[in-house]
């Protein structure tokens, strides 16, 4: 079993806010992050996928494939875009950088034919990452 | 649905590696220029890797503010800017970095109970880096 890791980046813009709590709450929860006008990161993506090398080829998994399945589902979708706005699944859940890490991983697992996802880390600044491994 | 959550802080602090169970020929072969007599210092990069539940209703999970003031005020404060022979937990022991993550290991595990504490992570230097999940 090897693994290989492929790390893109986009940048996005996103707030927190829970229409559930009161403004103060929301306010003591998510801090600077509960502000209606949006503020954004550079996000950095590694996504580790698994498998067997394959023997004629010598790859794990055709890293054009991957790197298509990335454009297509991660970088199309959130790159330069409002999470909340123009990303469905942030409709109605909060884009923190746990819930980007999850939503990640469900676009890419299904699209995945040949190596098996093992991990999506999303890096939100330097220094705070969140992994994901799948549901548990 | 379970996630993992890492934060890097930096801290500097200063230490000396020296046994003193071993003769001093054996100190310097064993810890080399880190046995040097006055000591040198690092600048400390910290990884704290917590998991848990991703909450429903804050998708987190755990506020980092909760773990800022943690980290805060039982390592940066007691580590940062010190020197770590002089420190209560390494009176007995070689402060080595392996060591260190194992005691901040230890301080986070007993302090912070927001989440569940997977690893602690620390690198020395940006060659190298030591990584402590609990026994």
């Amino acid at each position: 079993m090897v693994y290989l890791t492929r790390k893109c980046e986009f940048s996005a813009s996103h707030y927190y806010h829970n229409p559930e709590f009161s403004e103060e709450e929301n306010r003591r929860v998510f801090g600077k992050c509960a502000n209606l006008n949006g503020h954004g990161h550079n996000y950095t993506l590694e996504v580790t996928v698994k498998g067997e090398v394959d023997a004629k080829t010598g790859f794990v998994v055709d890293l054009k494939e991957l790197k298509e399945i990335l454009n297509c589902e991660v970088l199309d979708a959130m790159d330069h875009r409002h999470l909340n706005k123009e990303v469905p699944e942030f409709r109605d859940r909060i884009p923190t950088t746990e819930n980007l890490a999850i939503a990640i991983w469900k676009r890419l697992e299904s699209k995945l034919k040949v190596a098996q996802l093992h991990r999506v880390r999303v890096y939100e600044l330097p220094d705070l990452f969140v992994d994901f491994y799948g549901e548990s | 649905m379970k996630a993992h959550l890492t934060r890097r802080y930096i801290f500097s602090a200063s230490h000396r590696l020296h046994c003193d169970e071993l003769s001093e020929a054996q100190n310097r072969e064993a810890y080399g220029k880190c046995n040097n007599p006055h000591g040198h210092g690092h600048n400390y990069a910290l990884e704290v890797t917590v998991s848990g539940q991703v909450d429903a209703k804050t998708g987190m999970v755990c506020n980092l503010a909760d773990l800022d003031g943690t980290v805060g005020g039982e390592v940066l404060n007691r580590f940062d800017h010190v020197n770590l022979n002089q420190c209560a937990e390494f009176e007995a022991m070689v402060p080595t970095t392996e060591n260190l993550s194992e005691v901040i290991f230890h301080i986070l595990k007993q302090k912070f109970k927001a989440a569940h504490l997977e690893r602690v992570r620390l690198e020395e230097t940006a060659m190298n880096s030591f990584e402590y999940c609990g026994d």
